[in-house]
């Protein structure tokens, strides 16, 4: 797997740039992630989904259910969008540096 | 996602054969046509060989040294073990009617994904290694050498294949090129050689009893939101019970059916109709899975993951199973369950606690098919149901590969859609039952970087959708497959995109009449019930 400079570290990402390994996570990491995910700057909105996502896998080792992010953030779907344009699932959980989910969905 | 693919990109097909020989034609690797390999943690976390990093643009793909040796006994046990694969190695008269069945040559036009081609792949190799005139005669008698060449080519075929069987309705012999292709990934698996689509779900599976890799709080958390959601609709609190010891029936679904949307839907239609009928059920948080990835590894895979279901059953001392909208699952369970982890002989033969209806064809495995158990109910005059809840919806039914052709399962979804909704049109019939398309995304390409291959592959599939949502404004697809609810809803939205996708029983969750009940205003995904049609936007 290929090893990329985020946020002046070098750290190793999969196939489509999610981090491989969560515990190298930092803000200036999520700097980084976000240009690639068309999310030119963090506004304190972006921060507040990426924070609540970080504290979800953190708790229960898996990404939360959009359904329940939206629900939980007060972020609707729409919005979220807005804010992630490349999506829920691969831009904000990119940014938060969780691993992409697998299995049938 | 599928926009990342541009509209109307696929829409041109070149069924154009390459100007060389099949044999002669190497193996491209385009993104978009294959699927990442396997993590070596997820390989060395299964006890798997060959855990490495590597991709399959490279030129070396780092096989062990005496790869060509670990395949050609792979081979020899295989058909000294299995029979039918011997003698679809040997009886293929290549009349060609498969030839233009499979949906992934209908839609990408490559000839390497005809049914009769996809086989001969590996067959070439058999008779070069394993028949006295492939040995002899070499080429002329369709025989080849097993080189680096080949295996990239399994590969990208074999993986370009959903397993779905269709192509198999259609052989004069009843040659089922979805076996070959297991035997195929088998054989590939013993070089290390797999994807990491299939694998990872396979190892979480191993090691949290499903796909997800979800532990019991974060499964706990995902219940506590759909419970919610059903208090909120419905003014009725359910509780459901958790690896209850004593419970009558297990219950067992594919984990995305409460991970994923709309899976969630159905789910919470599960939730609803056993809350009203007072069903003695529980769920189980180590069973917390009926999809087996396992199918599209190997026949020891399945195995090892299918064991949980058994043994859980046990340990909670139940008297059978109920299965929920999956659909790979229940090829693994009508076909290999009972061999593999059987026999159940501590479960009892399956009665409905409601109806008194003994399920029959439940005798060997001890497992009934929510499909099955819900007509009954229906049948039996068991459910209040209104349908007019469901009439902004005009629906129509996909046979999902599995249900249908390994299980023969047609009437009974058929029968409950008709009873819980007013609208209900089919697809044209070359389309559907026996012959219905895959989604294009089965049997491990449901993946991101394969996106352009699934869209090809769904695109028979789309069109027939299409065919009814011209004719008769449909803008509901049903399935009955936790693949088909992920796998459909991205096909819907390259293809038709004013079409949703959903499980039977979130239609079940419109219409159940529950008691004590408020006035229901919105649906189970808490839009309007009375809205106009098409503008039902999750
Ligand atoms: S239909 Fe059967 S016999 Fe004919 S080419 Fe296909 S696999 Fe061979
Ligand atoms: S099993 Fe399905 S995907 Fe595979 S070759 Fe046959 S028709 Fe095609």
């Amino acid at each position: 797997m290929a090893k990329v400079n985020l946020g002046g570290i070098e750290i190793e990402v999969d196939e489509d740039g999610f981090i491989v390994d969560p515990t190298l996570w930092s803000e200036k990491v999520a700097q980084a992630l976000a240009s690639t995910e068309d999310v030119p700057t963090m506004t304190e909105e972006h921060w507040k989904v990426v924070k609540y996502l970080r504290d979800y896998y953190q708790k229960y080792n898996i990404a939360p259910m959009i359904r329940k992010m939206c629900k939980d953030t007060q972020v609707d779907l729409k919005h979220m969008y807005e804010l992630f344009p490349t999506g829920p699932a691969k831009g904000a959980c990119k940014i938060a540096g969780l691993p992409k989910p697998t299995g049938c969905v | 996602m599928a926009e990342e693919l541009k509209k109307d990109a696929l829409v041109q097909i070149d069924y154009k054969p390459p100007k060389k020989g099949w044999m002669d034609t190497p193996v491209e690797f385009r993104h978009g046509t294959y699927i990442y390999p396997a993590r070596a943690k997820n390989l060395k976390y299964l006890d798997l060989p060959n855990p490495r990093e590597w991709s399959p643009t490279d030129e070396d793909w780092k096989l062990p040294e005496n790869w060509k040796e670990i395949v050609i006994n792979g081979m020899k046990e295989r058909l000294d073990k299995y029979r039918s694969f011997k003698v679809y190695m040997d009886i293929c008269v290549r009349c060609g009617a498969c030839a233009d069945k499979c949906q992934f040559f209908i839609g990408g036009g490559d000839p390497k994904n005809m049914p009769v081609l996809r086989a001969e792949l590996i067959r070439s190799v058999y008779r070069g290694n394993f028949t006295a005139a492939g040995k002899i005669l070499g080429r002329v008698n369709g025989a080849r050498k097993l080189t680096t060449d080949v295996i990239k080519e399994w590969f990208y075929y074999f993986y370009q294949c959903t397993e779905c069987r269709r192509c198999s309705v259609f052989c004069p012999y009843g040659i089922d090129t979805a076996e070959i292709t297991m035997m195929g990934r088998e054989l590939l698996t013993l070089l290390g050689v797999n994807v990491n689509w299939v694998i990872e779900p396979v190892a979480n599976c191993y090691r949290t009893g499903n796909h997800l890799g979800i532990q019991p709080h974060a499964l706990m958390d995902m219940f506590e939101m759909m419970l919610d959601d059903i208090k909120d609709r419905t003014g009725i609190k359910i509780e459901p019970t958790f690896n209850r010891k004593g419970a009558e029936i297990l219950f067992i679904t594919p984990s995305a059916d409460y991970f994923a949307e709309p899976g969630m839907y159905t789910c919470m239609g599960y939730l609803m109709l056993f809350h009203e009928l007072g069903l003695d059920y529980t769920w189980s948080t180590y069973a917390s899975e009926g999809g087996n990835f396992g199918l599209f590894t190997s026949h020891e895979m399945i195995k090892r993951l299918n064991a949980k279901m058994y043994a859980e059953a046990k340990r909670l001392g139940v008297k059978w199973i109920l299965g929920g909208e999956c659909g790979h699952m229940w090829r693994v369970v009508h076909q290999y369950m009972g061999t593999l982890n059987g026999p159940a002989d501590f479960l009892e033969e399956p009665v409905s606690p409601i109806t008194g209806t003994k399920f029959e064809n439940a005798k060997s495995t001890k497992m009934v098919h929510i499909a099955e158990f819900t007509a009954d109910l229906i049948k039996n005059n068991k459910l209040r149901l209104d349908p007019g809840r469901n009439d902004k919806l005009r629906v129509t039914f996909h046979d999902s590969c599995n249900p249908a052709r390994a299980m023969g399962i047609f009437e009974e979804p058929r029968y409950i859609i008709k009873n819980v909704c007013n609208n209900f049109f089919e697809m044209p019939e070359n389309t559907t039952r026996e012959q219905t398309f895959c989604c294009g995304g089965g049997a491990g390409l449901g993946t991101d970087e394969m996106m352009e291959m699934r869209m090809r592959g769904g695109m028979p599939r789309a069109n027939a959708v299409q065919y009814v949502h011209d004719k008769h404004d449909v803008n509901r697809l049903t399935c009955m497959c936790a693949i088909d609810r992920a796998t459909l809803t991205t096909l819907m939205e390259y293809w038709v995109p004013d079409v949703k996708v959903t499980g039977i029983h979130e239609l079940v969750a419109n219409a159940l009449v529950m008691k004590g009940e408020k006035e229901r205003i919105v649906d189970i995904r808490g839009e309007p019930l009375k809205e106009e049609k098409g503008g039902d936007n999750v």
